[in-house]
Formats: structure tokens, C-alpha cells, sequence
């Protein structure tokens, strides 16, 4: 039995949160990758060249444009008769629509899976990353959904040069039970936070949404993604898009500096993995300097700008 | 029009967890449980339903052993009207809790059902969606705003780029997420007068629903911690160890 990933896209380009879920699905098996959506071409040909697609599954209509859950988990059970795994990304995306193909065929889906020992065995965080079940699934389709910081992206980004195949799949019809409304999407230059090398977050030690400048300040000259914890989402200085932690976005860059940030558990959950964590913060008690390989105890206000000045001399 | 909330009885958030020594579970006797956090916002907006009026029965699920009725009980404090207890062991999985609550807006009818969009505990994330497949219904996840209208709501998600707003027919599942409000603390006389308020309880195998699990817990162990690094002196210093020890920069 083949493996298939559901492919995050936007009809033009393959989400790289795709990439990460092909190499684990690659653990199990033959990859096929379903590209679901409207004048969805150049996202199967950026599938097609994904390293170790074997296939490309592509289902069109104009109710699969924005990916609606109610519209898309129908197509993908209807596909689960030749493929013994269904996987997606742990993304917004992915958590909106696999539990409901899990539904449509009966089956306990296995969320955001960090490790794969066996075809039937799967190691997942819970309680916010403070424990790792190992669990096993005795359903006949596995439903799953893969957190991405825990696998490698899959070689080959969307160059179209691999010569896997494309097969039509059946694309359902509208369900007339949701509509698509709108997207108000962040725009930044800056990278995009789950895919960033360095990551720099505020937390409620910023005081206001405005003192995001000294981060955005320091994030331009490393070419660093800003973040945020939650508390700091809570008190409105930044949107929700920011947010790190457990019911957030997961990041493991190579450095993440965690600035004005306590280290709840909560935060800690969507961070800890990074290569190098800094840690600023005046309080020296701050459970975040638990985890910190660099930690720097100061007042942010004194720090940040000190930070950037330094960052403008030469190495 | 009639709202169900459901309400998951979990571990504190405050609370540091133990791992069993055993390897069997987190340590859960003797530890502070509450409401999970994104049921409350749950049980807060069926609330603010209630108070404009646009709803006018609020009514809360909790799904697990004897003491989800506490759980129920800071429901009703908070405003709703009723609450069924279903009563069941403990760490019943998604796909079964949304079977049960199939069972239960079958019976009651509701024209929007209202779920926190993760449990704090397992972090599945799965309750909500599965519910909606079950029954049929479109479904709202991570919902930050929701904008009721005749026959249809309009419901704003937090997704990984921002924001997206979809159209939805009544009825629908709609998941919380942080921002779509505040809740309240219950005051001391709603307490009161929510333990007036009736519970009614029923069982799985009164409702006709097979809960046994579909996945097998192997074990259950300590995550790799991490090692406490050093304390820098100044930014000057944090810079060199970034460019010449961690070479991140």
C-alpha cells in the first residue's frame, strides 16, 4: 500500500511545509502527492519535483480553489482505498482538514507525529511537549498529521524537473456547507516563521505593540522571521500569526532569541527544538533561561539597542 | 436558536506535569484539573449568544468520569442553562467524544455547536472537525470572530498567513482559538444558583456508541531536556559567542 501526502498549496506554489511531510511519508513507503485545487498545474509540476514523489494525484474544480475542509476530506477518503497512509502537514491547513477525512472513514487520526517506528507506530508530543507517547494504531488507514519541524524538507523544491507522473483523481462536487469569504493575509518581507534559519520573538516584556520595531530592527539584519509568545498575543502587540508556542506555530530554527519572554511551558513547547536559543531578559529567575545556551540578563530597552549596534560591526 | 458547548475536563495549565515513573501516563491523582482553556472561550461565547439574545438555550457536554459534572457545574456558572453529563473513563479518544456528541445534537438539535479547537492534554486538535464530518455540517475551526446571520454564519479563522473568513450554513461546529474573547470568572451567587441548574447524565452504551480505543499508548516518556547554557555579560559578548562559538550568525 502507497503513502499519499496532501499537499499544501495555493494553486501556484507547494507550501514547504509539504516537503517535511513527503520525508516522513517517504519512512513508510511510495509516495503519491494529490494536488487538490483550481488552475492547480503549477503547484503539480512543483510537486512533480519534490525528490521521491513517485506520483502526482491532481483534482480540480472551482470548489477545491481554497482548500475547504467540507469540499476536499471527500476526495481524499474516496482515494484512502489504494493508500495505506494518509499524511499532511501539521499546518492550520492540515489540522483543519485531516481530522475530517479521519471522520469520513472511521478512523482515530495520530496528530502532529514527531517520530515513525514502524508502519503502525508513531511517537507524538503531549501536554505541550512535556511528554512523548509512543502509540500504536490498530485502524486500517492511518490518518496522520506530521509536525514538520521534526522531519527534514524533501530535496528538490518545486523546479518541475522530476519526471513523476500525473494522474486525474475525482474531484467531488461542492458540498454547499461552508463558502470561502476572504483571506487578509500578513504581508511581510521578512521570512516566513515556521521555515526562518533565526527567529526573534517578544513577549510581554515588549509593553506594546510598538516596541516590536526594536525586534524588527534586529530581525532585518540578520534576516531573522519576528515571533511572539503568547502572553503577548493576549495583550494585542501583535496578531495571532505571531504566536509561538503549544497552540501556535512550532519553529526550530538554528537561532531563536527569545526577548522579554518568561518561558511558559506553553512557549517553550513551540521552540524548544531550535538549535541555539538566546535568551533577554531582566529577570534572571525567567524558567527561559533553563533552556537558553546564551542567555543575557538586562533590562530588553538597554539590550535591544546594544544588540543592534554591535550587529552593525563587522565580524 | 439553541447553542452546545462541550467541555473537557484536563490538568491545570499552571500545573508542571509528571511523567509515570512506569511509563504508562502522566501522573494525574492529587493535581489541580479546570475547564480546558479553549472550552471556556467556548462556553463564553455560547454566553454572549445568550445574553444578546441571539441564542436562547445554552446548553454544556462534558464527556469522562464523575467529576466532569465540577466541570459542568463552572459551565453553568458562566452562564449556560443545562448540562449533560456523559458519563465515561477517562482519555476517550476524538473520534469517539465526537461520535457521543453526534448522539447528542441529533437529540437536542442545536444550531451551532461550539468547541475549544484543542485539549490542552492530548493536543489533538480533532473533536470539532470530526463532529462536523459526522454530522454532515460545515465547520469554523480556530475561530477568532464569529458573525451569526439568518440561516448562515460568517466565521473569522486564525491561519498560519493570517486571517481567512468562510460563509457557513446553519447548523455548524465552530472552534475557538485565543482571541475570539475573554472569558469571565463565574461570580460567587451564579455558583450559587448554577448548582440548581440540572445535569443530566447518560452513559456510551445508552447512546449506542462504541468507545473503544483505536490507538494503543506503548509508553509514555520524559522529553530530551535541554542543558542550561551561560550568562552572558553584554550584547558585545552575545555577539561574538553567536559569530565565533554557535557560528548562527
Amino acid at each position: 500500500m502507497g503513502i499519499l501526502v496532501i499537499a499544501e498549496h495555493d494553486n501556484a506554489e507547494i507550501n514547504p511545509a509539504t516537503l517535511n511531510t513527503v520525508t516522513a511519508a517517504m519512512e513508510l513507503g511510495e509516495v503519491t502527492v494529490l494536488v487538490a485545487g483550481q488552475g492547480c498545474r503549477p503547484a503539480v509540476k512543483a510537486a512533480q519535483g519534490i525528490g521521491g514523489v513517485a506520483k502526482v494525484l491532481i483534482a480540480e474544480g472551482a470548489h477545491l480553489e481554497h482548500g475547504l475542509a467540507e469540499n476536499l476530506a471527500p476526495v481524499i477518503a474516496g482515494l484512502a482505498g489504494d493508500y495505506g497512509h494518509l499524511l499532511a502537514p501539521a499546518t492550520t491547513f492540515g489540522k483543519n482538514l485531516m481530522p475530517r477525512v479521519a471522520a469520513l472513514l472511521d478512523v482515530q487520526q495520530i496528530s502532529e507525529i514527531t517520530g515513525i517506528d514502524g508502519l503502525d507506530t508513531f511517537i507524538r508530543p503531549i501536554y505541550a511537549g512535556n511528554a512523548m507517547a509512543t502509540v500504536k494504531s490498530t485502524d486500517s488507514v492511518k490518518v496522520i498529521t506530521v509536525r514538520t519541524t521534526a522531519f527534514e524538507a524533501a530535496a528538490g523544491k518545486g523546479d518541475g524537473a522530476g519526471g513523476s507522473a500525473i494522474v486525474e483523481a475525482p474531484a467531488g462536487e461542492d458540498s454547499g456547507l461552508s463558502a470561502f469569504a476572504g483571506q487578509e493575509l500578513t504581508k511581510s518581507e521578512r521570512p516566513e516563521l515556521t521555515s526562518a534559519s533565526i527567529v526573534i520573538s517578544g513577549g510581554r516584556g515588549m509593553q506594546s505593540g510598538k516596541n516590536f520595531k526594536l525586534l524588527e530592527d534586529i530581525a532585518d539584519k540578520l534576516g531573522a522571521a519576528v515571533g511572539a509568545s503568547r502572553a503577548a498575543v493576549d495583550a494585542g502587540f501583535v496578531p495571532n500569526d505571531y504566536q509561538v508556542g503549544q497552540t501556535g506555530k512550532v519553529v526550530a530554527p538554528d537561532l531563536y532569541i527569545a526577548v522579554g519572554i518568561s518561558g511558559a511551558i506553553q512557549h517553550l513547547a513551540g521552540m524548544k527544538d531550535s538549535k541555539v536559543i538566546v535568551a533577554i531578559n531582566k529577570d534572571a529567575d525567567a524558567p527561559i533561561f533553563q533552556v537558553a545556551d546564551y542567555g543575557l540578563v538586562e533590562d530588553l530597552f538597554k539590550a535591544l539597542p546594544e544588540l543592534s549596534s554591535e550587529l552593525d560591526k563587522d565580524g | 436558536m439553541k447553542v452546545l458547548v462541550a467541555v473537557k475536563r484536563v490538568i491545570d495549565f499552571n500545573v508542571k506535569i509528571r511523567v509515570k515513573s512506569n511509563e504508562t501516563g502522566v501522573e494525574t491523582a492529587n493535581v489541580k484539573m479546570s475547564m480546558n482553556p479553549f472550552d471556556e472561550i467556548a462556553v463564553e461565547e455560547g454566553v454572549r449568544l445568550r445574553e444578546a439574545g441571539t441564542a436562547d438555550e445554552l446548553i454544556a457536554v462534558s464527556i469522562g468520569p464523575a467529576p466532569c459534572q465540577e466541570t459542568i457545574r463552572t459551565a453553568l456558572a458562566m452562564g449556560a442553562d443545562r448540562g449533560i453529563h456523559i458519563e465515561a473513563e477517562a482519555g476517550i479518544e476524538p473520534l469517539a467524544v465526537a461520535k457521543l456528541l453526534k448522539t447528542i445534537a441529533e437529540k437536542e438539535k442545536p444550531d451551532l455547536v461550539i468547541l475549544g479547537k484543542q485539549a490542552i492534554d492530548d493536543d489533538c486538535n480533532q473533536t470539532g472537525q470530526m463532529l462536523a464530518a459526522l454530522l454532515g455540517w460545515g465547520q469554523g475551526t480556530f475561530a477568532s470572530n464569529i458573525q451569526l446571520g439568518e440561516g448562515r454564519t460568517e466565521v473569522t479563522r486564525e491561519v498560519d498567513g493570517g486571517m481567512e473568513t468562510v460563509n457557513l450554513t446553519l447548523p455548524a461546529v465552530v472552534t475557538t482559538d485565543l482571541r475570539l474573547n475573554e472569558p469571565r470568572y463565574a461570580s460567587l451567587p451564579n455558583i450559587m444558583k448554577a448548582k440548581k441548574k440540572p445535569i443530566d447524565t447518560l452513559t456510551p452504551d445508552e447512546l449506542g456508541v462504541d468507545v473503544t480505543p483505536r490507538l494503543e499508548t506503548l509508553k509514555v516518556e520524559e522529553p530530551e531536556t535541554r542543558e542550561a547554557g551561560v550568562i552572558v555579560a553584554d550584547a558585545a559578548e552575545l555577539v561574538a559567542k553567536l559569530r565565533t562559538e554557535a557560528k548562527v550568525i
